[in-house]
């Protein structure tokens, strides 16, 4: 993805490039301090700098979901997220999720109900699973597949994510007794 | 995108200051719509003003029983505001049926606004387009214009706005605060977007250094008879084709009064307060509805691609007007 249509430009420094600003951002539970050009996306910042490469760039244009992240808690593309606007905030991605060992329950219902082929959604997929419950506006498959049609499945794995979340959200409604 | 240089606005006066001052400057909220704009190079903003950080995030009752959106109040958070819920519900339903989560929780109601045109040409650089570039000619008359308007038009554009949210805000009579060098001002939903005419570079009567603060809603919201129909080429995350915001008061099985605001074509929200009329009075039946569609939908006019929506628009006032004449308060 990373040479395709040149739509990373935007996101990689010129070499004549103006003032830099400092940014601190929470990256899945780690202080950053940064320097990032204003122009710099959230998506780029991630996958560039930060190595997370868990979070996928499909369209850039907040079209298909892949860069969905959590920031503060709300699923986000942020392929369209300007990384200096988000300033003290704290942003999750795919490669935070996981208590240690323990995979997060959606990351566990994507490996139950097999629920991708290629995987080049599952990591945006998961990041809005996530987002959505704690949402809270969604019960009945209509629902979830309204509420996941942010995210786009080339693979149209949709039946098992949808299997995948109502498994998940059932697991985590026991858990917190509601 | 473009090299700018980022300003971090810490009130609205500096804000103000900085875009009045460089005229190619933009402020950014959710950025949902710019920074695409700014991929594609249709727009190269000097400076982006960030004023998300500015005292503009709540929701409030005004003193004659309206609401108060704070500009920055995101979609996500308007759609399920309780209060919203409650007494707007075709604010809602018209939110909802707008882009995906994700983007509703980054999109702003001042944002939401200002959002252009998804015309195909309008986004293409390599083509000619007048909104883009005044005086280079209109690709989408000739063109590819499925998605484009059959009311409105003029000789230099045929664009549609996009927004869901605005259809419903036009037919609550919603009211645009801003803020600009020359003070405050109020301007009604209906004087806010405007029509293509020959300046079709302009989306709205906005002036280039207001900023917007708030979108108040008048008391009445419509609350038991009101619903948002969108009509679009997928079951979700796809512009309108048509869409209407029906909403009704009845007096028995009597209407008393009606408003109908059409999406997905023409370069406003559509409304003609004369076809509304027509149904004052009347019984709550599908022949007045017809009626009413018919008259909204007069002197449309078609480009070849985008003919159907004539008829399709018709057909979603009738629908619309059923559905808000049957339903019964829930959001
Ligand atoms: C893939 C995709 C699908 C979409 N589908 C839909 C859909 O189905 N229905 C729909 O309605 N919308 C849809 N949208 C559009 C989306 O709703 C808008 O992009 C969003 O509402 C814009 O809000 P924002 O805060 O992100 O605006 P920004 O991108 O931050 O700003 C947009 C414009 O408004 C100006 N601006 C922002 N705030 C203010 C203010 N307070 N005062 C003055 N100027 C201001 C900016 O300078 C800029 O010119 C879609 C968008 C995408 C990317
Ligand atoms: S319809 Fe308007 S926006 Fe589209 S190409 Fe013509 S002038 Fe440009
Ligand atoms: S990469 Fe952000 S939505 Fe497609
Ligand atoms: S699993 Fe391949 S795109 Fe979803």
């Amino acid at each position: 993805m990373k040479r395709s249509e040149g739509s990373t430009v935007g996101g990689v420094a010129p070499p004549e490039e103006p003032t830099k600003q400092r940014l601190s951002l929470r990256v899945n539970g780690a202080e950053k301090q940064l320097d990032v050009a204003p122009w710099t996306t959230l998506l780029d910042l991630l996958r560039e700098t930060l190595d997370l490469t868990g979070t996928k760039k499909g369209c850039d244009h907040g079209q298909c979901g892949a860069c969905t992240v959590l920031v503060d808690g709300q699923r986000i593309n942020s392929c369209l997220t300007l990384a200096i606007m988000k300033d003290g905030c704290e942003v999750t991605t795919v490669e935070g999720l996981a208590r240690g060992d323990a995979l997060h329950p959606v990351q566990e219902a994507f490996i139950e109900q097999d629920a991708f082929q290629c995987g080049y959604c599952t990591p945006g997929q998961i990041c809005s699973a996530v987002g959505m419950l704690a949402e809270g506006h969604a019960r009945t498959d209509d629902d979830i597949r309204e509420q996941m049609s942010g995210n786009l499945c080339r693979c149209g794995a949709y039946p098992h994510i949808l299997a995948a979340i109502q498994q998940a959200r059932r697991t985590s409604a026991k858990g917190e007794g509601t | 995108m473009n090299r700018f240089s980022y300003v971090r606005a810490r009130d609205a006066r500096e804000a103000v200051d900085v875009v009045s001052a460089h005229p190619t400057a933009r402020f950014i909220g959710g950025g949902t719509n710019l920074l695409d704009l700014m991929k594609e190079h249709v727009t190269h903003p000097s400076h982006v003003v960030d004023i998300t950080r500015l005292p503009l995030k709540g929701i409030e009752d005004t003193p004659d029983g309206g609401l108060r959106i704070g500009a920055l109040v995101t979609n996500s958070e308007v759609a399920w505001n309780a209060e919203v819920k409650r007494r707007y519900p075709l604010l809602s339903k018209a939110i909802l049926a707008g882009a995906s989560p994700q983007l509703r929780n980054m999109a702003t109601t001042g944002g939401n606004l200002l959002q252009r045109t998804r015309c195909y040409y309008f986004y293409d650089v390599g083509t000619p387009c007048n909104k883009r570039e005044p005086g280079s000619g209109c690709g989408a008359k000739t063109g590819f214009n499925r998605i484009h308007a059959i009311l409105g038009t003029s000789e230099q554009c045929i664009a549609t706005h996009p927004s869901d949210m605005c259809v419903a805000l036009a037919a609550l009579e919603a009211v645009v605060r801003v803020t600009g060098k020359d003070g405050e001002r109020a301007i009604p939903f209906a004087d806010f977007h405007r029509l293509p005419g020959d300046t079709p570079q302009l989306d709205t009567n906005l002036k280039p250094d207001e900023l917007i603060t708030a979108v108040e809603l008048p008391p009445e919201g419509f609350a038991a008879h009101s619903t948002y129909l969108k009509v679009r080429d997928r079951a979700s995350y796809a512009f309108a084709l048509v869409s209407v915001a029906a909403a009704l008061t009845l007096d028995g099985g009597h209407v008393r009064s009606a408003r109908v605001a059409l999406g997905g074509v023409a370069h406003k929200p559509w409304r003609n307060p004369e076809a509304e009329a027509l149904l004052t009075g009347k019984p709550a039946t599908r022949e007045h509805f017809q009626a009413v569609a018919d008259a909204l939908v007069r002197g449309a006019k078609g480009f070849g691609h985008n003919t159907f929506k004539i008829e399709l628009a018709k057909r979603s006032v009738v629908r619309a007007l059923e559905e808000a004449a049957g339903r019964e308060g829930q959001p």
